[in-house]
C-alpha cells in the first residue's frame, strides 16, 4: 500500500470520509436537473467570497466614526490591492442580492417549495431577508454622507411603527442622535449577528436539500401528492438518478466560476463604490441616495400618496414577509410546472418589471429638486425687455429653476416651463406664482408685486418663438 | 406498574432537568446582555443648552446653519459628535431654530435664501421660512429646537432625532 493510500485510510477511519461524507456529496439527484438549478449554489459561493473578503476588510477597517472613513481611504488607496478586495466585496454584495432573488424566483416558478420542501422555502425566505439586511448594514459602514443619511432615513421609517416607533428609533441609532455608538451597532450586526444567523440557516437549508433531495424539474400534469410524493421521488432516483458529485455539480461549478469572474472583473475595471464625502451632520448639502438594491424603495416612498405612506412604510415589509412565508401553505401540493401555473409567471414577471421600473425612477428621481441648476441659457434671455430679463433673474434666484426645467436647465419636480407662455396667460401665471399649488409654494409673501410682474412677464415670453434660436429642449441636463 | 414505566419516568425526569437547567442558565445570562443592549433606552442622554455665539453675530431676517455638540458625545464620535440646525433671527429678540431633518423621512433640508424656502433633496419636500409645509410629501412642519438668549448669547436646546 502506498504512503498516500495509508494516510488516506488513517484519515478515513477517523473522519468517516467514505462512510459519511462521500455518500452525502455523491447522493443521487434526478438526471433531468438542469441549468435552472445553479443559482442557489452560486449564491452560496458568493456568500463564501463575501465572508473571505469581509474578514480581510475587517483586518483594517476601524468601526468608529472618528476613523472609519480614514480606514476605508487607507484600504482603497494605500493597502496593497485593497481596492480590489473592497471591489470584490461591493460587487459580490450586488451579485448575491441578484442571485438570491433569481434563486427564489426559480424555486417559486418550478413549484419546488411544495411538499415536502416547505422548510427549504422558509429558511430560504429568512436568508433572503438577511441578505438584504447585509446589503443595508454594509452600505452604512462606508460612513460617508450617503451612509449617515441612510441611517437617519432608516430610523425615520422605523419611527413610523405605531406606539413603539420612538423606542425602536433609539435602539436603531443607539441613543437620541447618531453618534459614537451608532456605527459600532451596525458593524456588530453586519459582521457578527447577521452572518452567524446566516451560517446557521445555510446549514439547515443545505441539510434540507440533502434530506429531501433536489426537486426534480417539473413535468406538466404530474401533481404533488403528499401521500405518494416520497415514493415517486425515490422511483425517479432509482430509475434515472445520477450522483450529485460530479454529474450535476459541474454545472454549478461552471456557473459559479462565471459569476466569480464577472465579480472580479467588475472589481478590477470599476473598483468599489466611490467613497462619498465623509459623514458629517453639520454639512447639510447632501444628496442621500441608497445603493441600487434599495432604490426601488426610495422611489416607492416618493411616488406613494402621503396618506398611504405610513401603511406602506410599516406594512410593506411585514406584508412581503407574510406573503413569502404563506406561499408553501397556500399551495402545498398539486401542479408544479410553470406552464400550468400562469399566475406564478405573472407574479414573477410583474414583480421583476415593477422593481426594474422603480429602480430606474429612483435613479432619475424627478421628484427631487435640482439644488445646483446651471444658469438659464443666454439665448433664452437674449432679446427680452429689461423687465423680462429681471424676471429671468428672479426665476433663477428665487427657487423656480430648482423645480422647473427651462430650456434644458433645472429640476423636474414641477411642469417644464420652456413654452409655458403658450399654455398660460400672463394673469394665470401671476395667479399661480402668488398662490402656488399642491406641490408648489405660494410666493405672495416672498416676492414683491413688482417682482411677480417681472417674473410673469418673463414666463409669458416663453412661448417657444421669442428667443432667437432658442429651440425649446425637452430633456434635462442631468 | 412495570419496570419500563419506571425507567421512562426517570428518563422523563432527566430530560426535564437538563432542559430546565439549560433554559434557566440561558435566561440568567440573557439578563445582563439584554440590559446592556437596551442601555440607550435605559440611560438616555439628557438634552442640554448649547451656546451658538453672541446675538449680534446673527442678522435679522437671515437663516443660517449652526452646528453644536450633542449632549455627552462619546470620545470616538468624531464628526458625528455634532448636530446642525437652521437658525433664523426673526427680529431683535426672537430666534427660531429648525431641525435640519425633513419631517418626511429625515433627509437634510437645504435653505434657499433667494426663494426663502427649505428644499429637501430626497423626495422633494418644501417648507416656508417659518417651517410650515409648502409642498411635497412632508406630513408636518419642520421640528423646532428651543432657543433662548442668555447673557447676550444665543443658546439652543439639543434634541433627539424626531420622528413624524
Amino acid at each position: 500500500m502506498s504512503r498516500t493510500r495509508r494516510a488516506y485510510e488513517w484519515l478515513d477511519r477517523r473522519l468517516g470520509i467514505s462512510t459519511v461524507i462521500r455518500p452525502i456529496i455523491e447522493h443521487p439527484v434526478p438526471r433531468s436537473v438542469n441549468w435552472w438549478y445553479v443559482f442557489g449554489s452560486a449564491t452560496l459561493i458568493i456568500f463564501v467570497v463575501q465572508v473571505v473578503t469581509g474578514v480581510a476588510l475587517a483586518f483594517s477597517y476601524v468601526p468608529s466614526p472618528l476613523s472609519a472613513y480614514a480606514s476605508l481611504e487607507f484600504i482603497t488607496n494605500d493597502a496593497t490591492l485593497g481596492h480590489i478586495v473592497r471591489g470584490i466585496h461591493y460587487w459580490g454584495a450586488s451579485a448575491m442580492i441578484v442571485l438570491v432573488t433569481i434563486h427564489a424566483a426559480r424555486v417559486f416558478l418550478t413549484g419546488s417549495f411544495k411538499y415536502p420542501r416547505e422548510m427549504n422555502w422558509l429558511t430560504g425566505v429568512m436568508l433572503l431577508v438577511l441578505t438584504l439586511g447585509m446589503g443595508f448594514t454594509g452600505q452604512l459602514l462606508r460612513w460617508d454622507q450617503d451612509a449617515y443619511w441612510a441611517v437617519v432615513v432608516a430610523a425615520e421609517q422605523v419611527g413610523r411603527v405605531p406606539l413603539i416607533g420612538g423606542i425602536l428609533v433609539q435602539l436603531v441609532v443607539a441613543g437620541r442622535t447618531i453618534g459614537g455608538a451608532t456605527l459600532t451597532r451596525f458593524y456588530a450586526v453586519h459582521v457578527f449577528l447577521i452572518p452567524s444567523l446566516m451560517f446557521t440557516l445555510i446549514g439547515v437549508h443545505l441539510y434540507l436539500v440533502i434530506h429531501h433531495g433536489i426537486s426534480e424539474p417539473p413535468t406538466p400534469g404530474e401533481l404533488v401528492d403528499p401521500d405518494t410524493y416520497e415514493e415517486h421521488y425515490e422511483e425517479i432516483l432509482k430509475k434515472d438518478g445520477v450522483p450529485f458529485w460530479p454529474d450535476a455539480v459541474w454545472r454549478d461549478a461552471v456557473f459559479a466560476l462565471a459569476v466569480g469572474a464577472i465579480v472580479l472583473g467588475l472589481a478590477i475595471i470599476y473598483g468599489p463604490k466611490e467613497l462619498g464625502q465623509q459623514a458629517d451632520p453639520t454639512i447639510i448639502q447632501a444628496f442621500p441616495r441608497p445603493d441600487w438594491y434599495f432604490l426601488w424603495l426610495f422611489a416607492l416612498l416618493a411616488l406613494s400618496p402621503p396618506s398611504f405612506e405610513n401603511i406602506l412604510i410599516v406594512g410593506l415589509p411585514i406584508l412581503s414577509i407574510v406573503v413569502l412565508v404563506a406561499v408553501p401553505f397556500l399551495a402545498p401540493d398539486g401542479e408544479r410546472s410553470p406552464r400550468r401555473r400562469p399566475w406564478a409567471i405573472a407574479i414573477v414577471g410583474i414583480g421583476a418589471l415593477a422593481i426594474v421600473l422603480l429602480i430606474r425612477e429612483g435613479q432619475l428621481a424627478p421628484w427631487s429638486p435640482d439644488l445646483n441648476p446651471g444658469p438659464i441659457p443666454a439665448n433664452v434671455t437674449a432679446g427680452l425687455t429689461t423687465s423680462q430679463q429681471e424676471g429671468a433673474v428672479i426665476f433663477q434666484q428665487h427657487g423656480c429653476i430648482n423645480c422647473h426645467t427651462l430650456a434644458g436647465v433645472g429640476g423636474k419636480r414641477g411642469p417644464e416651463l420652456t413654452t409655458v407662455g403658450e399654455r398660460l396667460s400672463n394673469e394665470q401665471i401671476v395667479w399661480r406664482v402668488l398662490n402656488g399649488a399642491t406641490n408648489m409654494p405660494a410666493y405672495n409673501t416672498t416676492l414683491t408685486p413688482d417682482q411677480v410682474t417681472q417674473l410673469a412677464d418673463f414666463l409669458t415670453a416663453m412661448n417657444g418663438e421669442s428667443a432667437p434660436g432658442g429651440t425649446p429642449q425637452t430633456s434635462g441636463t442631468r | 406498574m412495570s419496570t419500563t414505566d419506571k425507567v421512562l419516568s426517570r428518563r422523563k425526569f432527566l430530560n426535564r432537568v437538563v432542559l430546565g437547567m439549560g433554559g434557566a442558565a440561558a435566561a440568567v445570562i440573557s439578563v445582563p446582555i439584554v440590559a446592556y443592549l437596551l442601555s440607550p433606552l435605559i440611560n438616555p442622554a439628557k438634552n442640554v443648552w448649547r451656546d451658538l455665539g453672541p446675538v449680534d453675530s446673527f442678522k435679522v431676517g437671515e437663516t443660517i446653519a449652526v452646528a453644536f455638540e450633542d449632549p455627552s458625545p462619546l470620545p470616538w464620535a468624531g464628526e458625528t459628535a455634532e448636530t446642525a440646525a437652521w437658525l433664523r433671527r426673526v427680529d431683535q429678540t426672537t430666534f427660531t431654530a429648525f431641525a435640519v431633518n425633513c419631517t418626511h423621512l429625515g433627509c437634510p433640508v437645504n435653505w434657499m435664501p433667494g426663494a426663502e424656502l427649505f428644499l429637501c433633496p430626497c423626495h422633494g419636500g418644501v417648507y416656508y421660512k417659518d417651517g410650515t409645509v409648502a409642498g411635497g410629501p412632508p406630513p408636518r412642519p419642520l421640528f423646532e429646537h428651543e432657543v433662548r438668549i442668555q447673557d447676550d448669547h444665543v443658546q439652543i436646546m439639543t434634541r433627539g432625532l424626531q420622528v413624524g
